[in-house]
């Protein structure tokens, strides 16, 4: 199979415009013969199903959820980007596009994510014209905020529910297209695979999670939007239900799967405590802002504190290791996540940490220093020049409190303790995955016909994906790429007519899909879904998390191979096939999980390097930062699914190429 | 502060499907870790359950940080439980001693149907979001800059506060009438309170007020539990907003 990315010839400006120059299009007479489906919605399916609603195809919307509402971009807090230099300090499309292919580590695709810095200036228009209330400033402009890996303020925010605002957004405008009629919803259904009739994606199996009946429909193309695979790892700050099924689905049936060992572990989370958690906590990025990242510079203070002999507060300046301004200065607490996360990791491993846990794994992020210059500036803006100390850490505190004051709120009913007089404890947990589904620059997998958008796809954030930069793909694929290049592929689907789901491609699909089911509820084993799905996790958080080895990779391999065996031979599901069952649904995710785990592992094998979030122990240059081969391993590494066995996928390779930017050695100092 | 053990019992409600005729059961459930989330004890439970080959319980549940809004349960007589501004998922064990007695029951209101134990189906938020609750803007990204209509800080505020609404229906099932004033008034207040929204303000809540009274929930009697019970701290100043803004549209509609 010869991978063909399909960026457009020309300068890497002039390649999207003239892209949509060129492409066919579909007469709206003709889109209400064209049957689309959705699977996923989030920001990117969402956003895809109202647009193609309102241009008049006939839209079927999936999401397993009780409301399309309820999708996991719900919880993206920070912010999203957008190059629209509203703050005059130099921001422009090309430094967003240049910061992105930076911060990825100069592994995605130039041409995608040139387009993706083009529209982000047209999201936020969309969505103030949509009614998303954004933070604003006295004056009644839009405020920005600094997120990592970059020098300027471009990131739009909504206190720290960005995410819930920008879903709303589009799924006011979805809602809208359903009310009209033109976008069927589908909620509490969960796509269970792909139907490919002739080589082209027709439709889905999917299961009515309430009766659980299994529904075959069909379209003239299928998108996923189905999000990312971070629960692979069991804890993960990714809602419980998110899963890889849909886009594994559609890796079993001929669709490739690119990096999957890039996967973002996010620097400032709170630290694990027991071992029946079920999920970790985000503190937004937007944090690092205001928080400066430090632990004791002395192993004795750091053992008193995790014994509980010594408060954080009481550890005078000068005690104190500041260890991504150390290392970092020209970037500060605001390096990119990968750098964040294994800096932390460098001080835990050396016996810095300060968390009472098993591992001692937490450093802390400390707001004092902004409440205090912060307070000092609300003194002097009421004309209270000579306020007391008091006064200006009451109005320091309310600052914080009208900046961040969700998540303050979150962090203290998680942990029982007071960000606002003792620093919060943080430490790096899954977040994001870059890998995904190989899509060409028209968002289309190897599969003709079905297209993958957003997080489930693989191709805009390189190894590692800079913060605030999730929302704004989301809602550039689904508002203004899908729209123009499904458009062009469906273009050649109007003498098609309807699609019949009595073809033996549906027929098959549907049985396969039942004796899965009918063998997770005969298989009678002894050990629930959880307990394969926590040892999974165990394996990949410890083998292919933070740091990578060749040895460790190669008992991972192992270790998910028996796993997988153990899995099959001693599950237990309860319940029927036809009622609402919770542990059937997560039976069917971990199996998949189970397979994919093993294909991280292969893909971390193979890539002799470091790059971005991969970082293989190998790799490191004499500072501990990342080593890449840009000789050997300058591509996307995209997988053919070849049976449940991941060493025996086959490896295709998309060179990357640099043309409008130069590779350099990531530098943040 | 130090996490401890505590063993508690719990009464839940237990129903088949939305037709069975349901009851409360009750559970033992030993060594639950205080540090432990609500949701994280029920998960114990199940495990519990399912190693006792018994059918585990259904709840609604998904992003567990106080967002997604897919989390329910009344327990011990309030929605999200005895914390203040938290959903169930953010509701901690800690809050309980050993001992305790923890009674767990589904929303209960006409318009959200049980769909299994715990579960419920609030399809009828979504019909009343589809009924109006947008702004009628097709996606071009070209209507005009973001920053071309200024909006004064406050109403941006305001209109941030009432959009918080995570659409979970404490507020509902708190309500003695199974009213979704404050569920409807706080989308009615977004869009009320920015400029974008005002052009089509008046057959917005003529039109969700309807759906609303379709779906068959009750009206507000000012009692204020929806307030006290919201996760998200929605004020009932939205409720009043949203009947000046339909009292207005009904004298002044042309429809």
């Amino acid at each position: 199979m010869k991978l063909d990315s399909k960026i457009p010839e020309g300068p890497i400006a002039e390649k999207w415009a003239n892209h949509k120059n060129n492409m066919k299009l579909v007469a709206p007479n003709n889109r209400p013969k064209i049957d689309v489906i959705i699977v996923g919605t989030g920001l990117a399916g969402s956003s895809a199903a109202a647009s193609l609603g309102e241009m008049g195809y006939n839209v079927s919307a999936f999401c397993f959820q009780d409301s399309p509402r309820r999708a996991h971009s719900i919880a993206a807090q920070g912010g999203i980007n957008a190059a629209k230099n509203y703050q005059n300090d130099g921001d422009s499309v090309y430094r967003l596009f240049y910061d992105t292919i930076k911060g990825g580590d100069y592994r995605a695709r130039e041409g995608n994510v040139h387009r993706l810095a083009e529209v982000s200036g047209n999201i936020i228009d969309q969505c103030v014209a949509q009614g998303v209330p954004f933070a604003r400033e006295y004056g009644g402009l839009l405020d920005n905020r600094s997120f990592g890996g970059t020098q300027v303020q471009r990131t739009f925010y909504a206190a720290g529910q960005t995410g819930q605002q920008l879903l709303l957004g589009a799924y006011s405008a979805l809602s809208r297209q359903i009310g009209l009629g033109r976008v069927k919803m589908y909620h509490r259904h969960e796509m269970l695979d792909i139907v490919v009739v002739d080589g082209k994606a027709r439709g889905i199996i999917a299961r009515n999670l309430v009766t659980g009946e299994i529904e075959r429909h069909a379209a003239h193309a299928v998108v996923l939007a189905s999000g990312g695979y971070g629960n692979v790892y069991f804890l993960s700050t990714n809602a419980m239900r998110s899963n890889v099924s849909a886009a594994w689905k559609i890796h079993k049936r001929g669709a490739l799967f690119a990096n999957p060992c890039f996967v973002q572990i996010h620097p400032t989370c709170i630290p694990v405590h027991g071992t029946n958690q079920s999920k970790l906590t985000l503190m937004s990025e937007s944090l690092r802002n205001s928080g400066r990242i430090w632990v004791p510079k002395k192993k004795e203070d750091a053992e008193a504190i995790r014994s509980g002999n010594l408060k954080p507060t009481q550890i005078p300046e000068e005690e104190r290791d500041y260890f991504l301004e150390r290392r970092y200065p020209a970037f500060g607490n605001l390096v990119p996540r990968d750098v964040a996360s294994r800096a932390a990791k460098e001080r835990c491993d050396a016996g810095f940490g300060i968390e009472a846990n098993d591992t001692n794994e937490g450093v802390y992020l400390d707001f004092a220093s902004e409440i205090r210059s912060k307070g000092k500036q609300a003194a002097f803006a009421k004309g209270e020049h000579s306020a007391s100390d008091e006064r200006i850490l009451e109005l320091g505190k309310q600052w914080i409190g009208e900046k961040y004051g969700n998540l303050f709120t979150m962090y203290q009913k998680i942990t029982d303790e007071n960000p606002y007089e003792t620093p919060m404890k943080i430490y790096p947990a899954v977040h994001y995955t870059m890998g995904g589904v190989w899509v060409d620059y028209n968002l289309q997998s190897t599969i003709p016909g079905c297209f993958v958008t957003g997080e489930a796809n693989f191709s805009d954030h390189g190894a590692n994906r800079l913060g605030a930069s999730a929302l704004m793909q989301g809602l550039a694929d689904g508002y203004f790429v899908l729209p123009y290049t499904l458009s062009d592929y469906l273009a050649n689907e109007i003498r098609t007519g309807n699609i019949s789901t009595d073809s033996p491609e549906f027929e098959d699909a549907e049985n396969e899909v039942k004796n899965s089911i009918q063998k997770f509820l005969a298989n009678n084993g002894t050990k629930t879904v959880d307990y394969f799905h926590k040892r999974l996790g165990l394996i990949v958080w410890n083998k292919i998390g933070m740091g990578r080895s060749e040895a460790g990779l190669k008992e991972a391999i192992e270790e998910i191979g028996q796993l997988r065996d153990e899995f099959y031979k001693d599950v237990y599901v309860p319940g029927d096939a036809n009622e609402m069952n919770p542990e059937l649904e997560k039976a069917l995710r971990v199996a998949d999980f189970i397979e994919l785990g093993q294909l991280m592992a292969v893909d971390a094998l193979h890539r002799n390097e470091s790059c971005g979030g991969h970082f293989r122990e190998e790799y490191q240059d004499a500072e501990g930062e990342t080593l890449r081969d840009d000789e050997n391993f300058k591509y996307a590494a995209a997988w053919e699914y070849k049976g449940n066995d991941a060493t025996q996928s086959v490896l295709h390779k998309e060179e990357l190429k640099y043309e409008a930017i130069k590779i350099a050695a990531r530098n943040y100092k | 502060m130090a996490s401890k053990s505590i063993n508690i019992t719990l009464k839940i409600w237990r129903q088949k499907n939305k037709d069975a005729k349901g009851q409360m059961e009750t559970y033992t459930l030993n060594n639950v870790s205080t540090d432990s989330s609500f949701l994280e004890m029920l998960d114990q439970l199940n495990e519990q359950l399912i190693n006792e080959r018994k059918e585990p319980v259904a709840f609604d549940h998904d992003c567990r940080e106080g967002i997604c809004g897919m989390c329910s349960l009344y327990i011990n007589g309030r929605a999200h439980g005895p914390d203040r501004g938290i959903t169930t998922c953010q509701l901690h064990m800690r809050l309980f001693n050993d001992g305790d007695t923890i009674y767990v029951e589904p929303w209960r209101s006409a318009a959200f149907p049980i769909v299994k134990d715990l579960v419920v189906d609030r399809s009828s938020f979504d019909r009343i979001q589809q009924a109006g609750g947008f702004i009628s803007v097709n996606t071009s990204g070209r209507t005009m800059d973001a920053n071309a209509i200024p909006v004064p800080k406050v109403n941006a505020d305001k209109a941030f506060q009432a959009a918080a609404c995570i659409g979970c229906g404490a507020c509902v099932a708190s309500c003695k009438n199974g009213s979704a004033m404050l569920f409807v008034g706080a989308k009615v207040s977004q869009y009320a309170l920015l400029p974008q929204g005002r052009v089509e303000a008046k057959e917005r809540v003529l039109n969700m007020v309807r759906q609303m009274d379709e779906e068959g929930f009750g009206n507000c009697t000012n009692t204020g539990a929806c307030e006290v019970e919201c996760p998200k701290g929605i004020s009932i100043e939205n409720i009043a907003r949203m009947n000046r803004e339909f009292l207005k549209a009904s004298i002044t509609s042309e429809k």
